[in-house]
């Protein structure tokens, strides 16, 4: 009994956060540096520590008995609807939290450093502890309804976060673009919440799964793909991708944490929530897989032109999340989740190695300014590689294990089409890391030292301690998931099959095949990594990576942003800035602008101008529609219902 | 003569209307305040008049929460009205019509 007292304490896990950001919001100027920061940083650790001890009371119980609700209050009621504001304790939110404070508190740590002298400084720790309460919430909601109150919160402290120096227009700008195409998203979950309450009359998880199998196919498809439709708003997959490389405007920390490590993922975490629709539908699973597997290849190719440090990773964050997509688009939910908890060690260190460099070279973003940065930075160099050979998929290491795992279940689904995408994707993945490597680390140094006035430099203990922290992480955290052991050690596969267990595993065809795949895998990842280095070795190619040169043809023929649609409804446009011409050197060309223009000046007469004589301004204007709503509403009344 | 229900809820009917219809109407932003207060006022003596001629005290409940939404709401919109008229030396809602598309 004593582990279920526990697990009733769970909500200690949200509230800790929570606590430090109204404290922050209230005192934070009186706390003042470094306090705000250590304050934000021990509450966050004492989340983790929370979420340790209900990790080890959740494992004691058996397998089976591992679903703990715990319902704080009702939150509201309307006729025979109820919602209750609770949290579920089950392996997967288990696994989500562990990772989330766990990561949480390391950047917490490293932002200490790296927000030194920012005269908002508790302000930042403050956001930073309202977004880690309400992404614990959505991974811990026990209904749709308190998933989408941490959903809408997590939303909320990225904008903040991303316009957090609002001095700067472009960072304001990527705010209002993050929140705006979120919203999008959150307009599917809104309707597959509608759409599951009409047809279930629930929306708790428990009473979804029991209730799952009485629906029809078709409605199983439309929950299943409008709730995809927020996870790709979240996930920032295609065509809702652009937010997130914008988004990189915010602070590194926040880049690391909100869109890297977790924020982002909770769009795959929704599509693993809600597996019983995906499951119980016969075609929502492609669509996933294939949106998956083409942002994952896409979004490569993008990152091989980027020269911004941040802009590369941003790019590879999406692709990654292409590739978890693509997992659960086949029903390996398991592997899916793995990727997932490696993605966020290895990723939340390459985005805070990343922040070491531009604040030991004083803001400097641009990776054709680097260069030689190994001899400086030792640290940050020896990490930052670890990271490097993770998500290039290097034995050991850490992204290796998942991502072979991701493509062997797609093989194993007979799904070759994706295999043969994910691999050429892998590729590219390889490639562009390598480059990133050589272009800041390795090749002759290019910076300009005169223009920051001193040597680059190591960063302090709180920002390189984190990086250790992660880099070990990300080197071992493969030994969660081992295949080809006899028998197989994979905890984290047993682990959540309690809460998989209506899904049918993907078994290996044969024990020599799935060490042939993984060979073939790891092959893929050298090639990456060999031709990386062999066009990078003495840094600037003279192709495309010099200042004021276009990128060689083939480049510039890639897929890259060019395959998105010019033609996007005007507040993604205009409203939000530059979003159609994201490609280097592309958007300034006279025949593309004048080309978006025209394009936009249709679509918007065609469009908007008919809507627009509707919002006169006119305070009076607004009224009379009001009234004439409600008459209109009242004769319906009166004439179809006879009141 | 007796007083039915009918008299309050026909009296409720006409002041909600003659505010409904002063809003529209009218161009001053008090006087269209004030329009608005009557017609929440209407509305309260629906709610009475009904917690009367049902016997249930929930109408008479729901005014009090009026009340105290109406008072919100008249501070921040007369704060807004002095903020307006700092501004632009007028109160005319036709004239602020910044917000539009």
């Amino acid at each position: 009994m004593e582990s279920r007292d526990l697990l009733d304490l769970i909500w200690l896990v949200p509230a800790l956060p929570a606590l430090g950001a109204v404290v922050l919001l209230v005192f934070g100027k009186r706390i003042g540096e470094p306090a705000a920061g250590w304050v934000a940083t021990a509450l966050m650790g004492s989340s983790f520590v929370m979420s340790f001890l209900s990790f080890l009371s959740l494992s004691n119980l058996p397998a089976e008995e591992r679903g703990h609700v715990r319902d704080l209050f009702t939150w509201f009621e309307s006729g025979g609807f109820s919602v209750k504001f609770g949290f579920l304790v089950d392996p997967l939110s288990m696994t989500m939290i562990l990772f989330v404070t766990g990561v949480g508190t390391l950047i917490h740590l490293y932002s200490m450093g790296y927000m030194h002298g920012d005269p908002r400084f508790s302000r930042f720790f403050a956001y930073m502890n309202l977004f880690a309460a309400s992404m614990l919430m959505l991974v811990l909601g026990s209904s749709f309804v308190v998933t989408f109150l941490g959903w809408e919160g997590v939303a909320l402290c990225s904008y903040l976060l991303v316009s957090f120096w609002f001095e700067r227009n472009s960072a304001a700008v990527a705010g209002k673009k993050a929140f705006v195409t979120n919203r999008v998203g959150d307009f599917g979950f809104l309707l597959a919440m509608f759409l599951m309450f009409q047809r279930l009359g629930t929306l708790d998880y428990s009473g979804i799964e029991h209730g799952v199998g009485e629906i029809a196919g078709g409605t199983a498809t439309a929950i299943a793909l409008l709730l995809f439709v927020g996870a790709v708003g979240k996930s920032a997959q295609m065509p809702l991708h652009i937010w997130l490389p914008d988004a990189m405007e915010g602070p590194t920390p926040v880049s690391a944490l909100i869109h890297a490590a977790t924020m982002v993922t909770a769009g795959v975490f929704l599509v693993c929530r809600a597996h019983p629709f995906f499951e119980a539908s016969s075609s929502a699973g492609s669509v996933v897989a294939w949106v998956g597997a083409g942002t994952a290849l896409f979004a490569a190719t993008v990152a091989l032109v980027q020269n911004d440090i941040k802009r590369v990773l941003a790019y590879s964050t999406v692709s990654q999340l292409g590739y978890m997509f693509l997992a659960v688009g086949v029903g390996a939910y398991q592997a899916a989740i793995f990727h997932m908890v490696t993605h966020a060690f290895f990723k939340a260190l390459l985005f805070l190695g990343s922040g070491s460099v531009i604040h030991g070279l004083g803001d400097e973003q641009d990776m054709r300014r680097m260069g030689g940065l190994k001899k400086y930075m030792p640290i940050t160099a020896a990490t930052f590689v670890v990271g490097w050979l993770a998500i290039a998929g290097i034995v050991p290491f850490a992204g290796f294990w998942s991502k072979d795992e991701i493509l062997a279940k797609a093989w194993f689904e007979g799904q070759y089409g994706l295999w043969v995408v994910g691999a050429v994707g892998a590729l590219l993945t390889a490639f562009y890391m390598t480059r990133q490597v050589w272009l800041v680390f390795y090749s002759p140094a290019r910076f300009d030292e005169s223009a920051h006035g001193h040597e680059p430099h190591e960063s302090p203990w709180t920002m390189t301690t984190p990086l250790v922290a992660l880099a070990v992480l990300s080197a071992v955290a493969g030994l969660l998931n081992l295949p080809f052991t006899d028998p197989p050690l994979e905890f984290l596969t047993e682990w959540l099959h309690p809460v998989f267990h209506g899904v049918d595993e993907i078994h290996a065809d044969s024990f020599s095949l799935g060490l042939a795949l993984s060979t073939v895998a790891l092959v893929i990842g050298v090639c990456g990594i060999l031709l990386g280095r062999a066009v990078y070795r003495n840094g600037l190619t003279p192709y495309g990576d010099r200042p004021g040169r276009r990128p060689p043809r083939p480049v510039r023929r890639c897929p890259g942003e060019r395959l998105l649609p010019r033609r996007r409804p005007r507040p993604f446009r205009e409203r939000t800035g530059y979003v159609g011409c994201d490609l280097p050197r592309r958007g300034s060309r006279p025949a593309d602008d004048r080309r978006c223009r025209q394009r936009s000046g249709a679509t918007r007469q065609g469009g908007g101008g008919g809507i627009r004589r509707l919002q006169s301004g006119l305070m009076r204007s607004y009224a009379a529609w009001i009234a004439v709503g409600t008459v209109a509403l009242l004769a319906y009344f009166v004439v179809r219902v006879g009141l | 003569m007796e007083i039915t229900p009918a008299y309050y809820l026909t009296l409720a009917a006409l002041l909600f209307t003659i505010g409904a219809v002063g809003l529209l109407v009218r161009r001053n932003t008090l006087v269209m305040f004030m329009c608005v207060e009557l017609m929440l006022n209407a509305v309260n003596l629906t709610f009475v008049s009904f917690a009367r001629a049902l016997d249930d005290i929930g109408g008479q409940v729901i005014v009090f929460f009026t009340l105290v939404v109406a008072a919100a709401e008249v501070a921040v919109g007369l704060a807004i009205i002095v903020a307006i008229f700092r501004r632009r030396q007028g109160v005319t809602a036709d004239d602020v019509n910044l917000l539009k598309g």
